[in-house]
């Protein structure tokens, strides 16, 4: 079995300043997130701001949160008199952090033409990985601003944990592809570059385009293209920038799995490709486990005995407790065989265990119980 | 409310993980009984289906994967939004070769980043396609199920004139999307949400439908799913009540155990009270609940036809 993971130990290290929490959706991530930066600012008392995106309503209103909103407000009510820390929450926007970046890289001019540009409305916020491209985006401010001790990253409730890592890839190879540059420049289409291999059909293309879309589309698209095209530069730079942040070893990433075969395999893809990144990997938190408070009796021998005592009519309250226990057995097993895929396939990777609770986790008291169980 | 399986077209959403994929197909297997055809839709790419019937990536092609009793068979059909997009523009504009072409510049795969209500207006124009199509003057499918995005996309998904009409204000796209639009606001339609009894799936089931409602598109059932069956109706037992118990079944009764069960029990019926106050919100909505049992083993190809007969029931 693999090695406790000591969240404490990261936490109280001044020299640690980013803890990003990953893994597929709705393992837990934003819940671990709020709850690491609220451990931190209370027990380690830190200067600490959390960006969570996308959390459960409730969650988000126990932080003080209402709406979306790009500036960190401080979190009241919590209890960092012994230790003089802060916390600090804010849910991402990510349609203003994409205006920010276009309003960054452009002339306010040039910047309004592209806000007006149905195009830009339909992909800042639909584009898929905008989302983790925003959210890497925010990073990279926050951390460039040096305002905190330690910031704690949540990432977007995709399918798959890799998309927060291959997202700014995946604009830039859209902003890189053959297909932008041929709106670019219809006009060299017909020169001898890797084009004119679709040079003819690129003619019947803007003709289909033109006939399908109408020839205002055709506008507005090359008016959005030639506009992202001109700020290419500054979205590749900065995108560069944060992973690099990410591979410093001032970065921990917390990687979070549900006891289940998606989860946990998405966790293993991810862990693998932290290693070829060199990301620094800090640990599994191996969220919602359940355990029998009897593990003296099997699930076979309770649900037995369960069936004879029901055939003899005796006590049906422990016919049903015997049968509550069966199957909470058998989900406690089951979970740790799915969990054990990941701890033997990375056997070095250090582990956590965080209990399912009762309810969902929606308050600071409830937070505050899963820092515990992180530390 | 009683449960209506009267419509043509089903669409099946739910919070991510909460079993869409699962229950549309059970839901395409319980409509292909009494020999009739159904078709079974999956338009996210993700192979949910082949993976559900153990079957090799299906391809954009309508293919046998079941039989049902009485001699009914359901089709599934992975669709990409590329592969449709040039059988549309094939069809308007004979494009041949020149459509291959396109593929390769990736072009079709840069309108729909650029556009993304560009691909769900290919998808669920797909879908309308198959539910409409009728072969020798009969239909073609006696139903048709969408195992469809999650409740966090599916207004966007299914509103689709809203979002082309932002980008293109007449021809062929306009025209396609109306029509797409319009059979999606009538009865030929029905919207279910699958959910667990767990509070974020429910606040998600809770939204979506009321999104949907807002939209003018019909809400069908709510289907409950993994529910377990209800146990301790009469309550917490005592320590001492499961010790005689547990005597009188030949088990230990040492204190470990005993109290072991005890806090087991205990947050059972927590967990329970839990769910039955969000299955009273839900029942709040007024719509069909239906519940769908936690099978043992997992899903299997018998345990989608126990889904299936649950669903009919
Ligand atoms: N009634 C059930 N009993 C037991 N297991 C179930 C049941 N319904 C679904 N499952 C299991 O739960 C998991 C999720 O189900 P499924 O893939 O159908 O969900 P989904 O909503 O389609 O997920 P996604 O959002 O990822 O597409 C699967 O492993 C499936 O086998
Ligand atoms: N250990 C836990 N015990 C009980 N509920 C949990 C636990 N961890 C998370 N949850 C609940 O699970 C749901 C999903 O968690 P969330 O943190 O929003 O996931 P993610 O951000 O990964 O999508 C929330 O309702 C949350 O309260
Ligand atoms: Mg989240
Ligand atoms: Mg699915």
């Amino acid at each position: 079995m693999s090695a406790d993971l000591d969240v404490d130990a990261i936490l109280a290290d001044p020299g640690s300043r980013i803890i990003v929490c990953c893994g597929a959706g709705g393992v837990g991530k934003t819940t671990t997130a709020a709850a690491v930066a609220l451990r931190a600012a209370e027990r380690h008392g830190r200067r600490t701001v959390v960006l969570t995106i996308d959390p459960a309503k409730r969650l988000a209103q126990s932080l003080g949160l209402s709406e979306l909103d790009n500036t960190p407000r401080q979190v009241k009510g919590i209890d960092t008199e012994a230790t003089g820390g802060e916390l600090h929450a804010m849910m991402l926007d990510m349609k203003r952090t994409f205006d920010d970046v276009v309003l960054a890289h452009t002339d306010p001019q040039r910047a309004q033409e592209i806000f007006a540009n149905p195009f830009y409305a339909a992909m800042s916020s639909t584009f898929s990985g905008t989302q983790e491209y925003m959210a890497m985006e925010k990073l990279g401010q926050l951390r460039a601003r040096d305002e905190w001790d330690l910031i704690v990253v949540d990432t977007p409730p995709s399918r798959s944990a890799l998309d927060f890592l291959d997202a700014p890839a995946r604009l830039a190879r859209f902003l890189d592809g053959k297909m932008l540059r041929l709106l670019l420049a219809p006009a060299k289409a017909g020169g001898k570059s890797v084009f004119s291999l679709v040079t003819a059909s690129f003619g019947v293309f803007s003709r289909v385009v033109q006939k399908v879309l109408g020839a205002q589309l055709l506008t507005d698209l090359s008016g959005f293209v030639a506009a992202l095209d001109s700020m290419f530069g500054g979205f590749r730079q900065r995108a560069e920038q944060t992973y690099r942040i990410l591979q410093d070893k001032e970065t921990a990433f917390l990687l979070v799995a549900a006891p289940e075969p998606d989860a946990i395999r998405e966790a293993a893809y991810f862990a693998q490709r932290l290693r070829e990144d060199r990301m620094p990997l800090a640990g599994l938190v191996l969220n919602r486990m359940h355990a029998s408070s009897a593990p003296g009796l099997s699930a076979a021998d309770s649900l037995a005995a369960a069936e004879a005592l029901a055939e003899s009519g005796e006590s049906p309250a422990t016919v049903d407790a015997l049968r509550i226990h069966a199957a909470l057995t058998e989900q406690a097993e089951r979970e740790q065989r799915v969990a054990a895929r990941f701890t033997t396939s990375f056997p070095t990777v250090p582990t956590v265990v965080v209990m399912a609770q009762p309810a969902d986790v929606h308050d600071v008291d409830g937070l505050r119980s899963i820092g515990e169980a992180l530390a | 409310m009683t449960v209506d399986w009267s419509a043509r077209l089903h669409v099946v959403t739910g919070k991510g993980g909460t079993g869409k994929t699962s229950v549309a197909a059970s839901l395409a297997l319980a409509l292909a009984r009494d020999g009739n055809r159904t078709l079974l839709v999956e338009v996210e790419g993700r192979q949910g289906i082949a993976q559900l019937f153990g079957l090799d990536p299906l391809p954009y092609e309508e293919r046998r994967i079941a039989t049902a009793p009485g001699g009914g068979e359901v089709r599934a059909l992975a669709v990409d939004a590329e592969a449709a997009l040039l059988e549309y523009l094939d069809m308007f504009y004979k494009l041949g070769a020149a459509g291959r072409a396109l593929r390769k510049v990736g072009a079709i795969d840069f309108a729909t980043t650029i556009a993304p209500g560009l691909r769900d207006v290919l998808l669920t124009g797909k879908a309308k396609e198959a539910t409409t199509r009728s072969v020798n003057g009969r239909r073609a499918y006696h139903a048709v199920v969408v195992d469809a995005p999650p409740t966090g996309r599916i207004g966007r998904f299914l509103n689709v004139t809203a979002e082309t009409a932002r980008l293109a204000k007449m021809g062929p796209i306009k025209t396609q999307s109306d029509g797409v639009a319009a059979l999606l606001r009538s009865p030929i339609t029905s919207v279910h949400v699958v959910t667990l009894l767990e509070e974020m799936p429910v606040q998600e089931t809770l939204d979506a439908i009321m999104e949907l409602e807002q939209l003018g598109i019909p809400v069908g059932n709510v289907i409950v799913n993994n529910a377990r069956p209800p146990l301790l109706a009469g309550g917490r037992p005592t320590q001492a009540e499961l010790r005689r118990g547990l005597a009188a079944a030949g088990l230990p009764t040492d204190r470990a155990t005993v109290a072991g069960l005890h806090a087991e029990a205990k947050g059972y019926l927590a967990r329970r009270e839990l769910e039955d106050s969000l299955r009273a919100e839900l029942a709040e909505l007024d719509r069909p609940l239906i519940e769908l049992p936690q099978l043992p083993g997992g899903i299997t190809r018998h345990g989608l036809d126990v889904l299936a007969d649950t669903l009919l029931r």
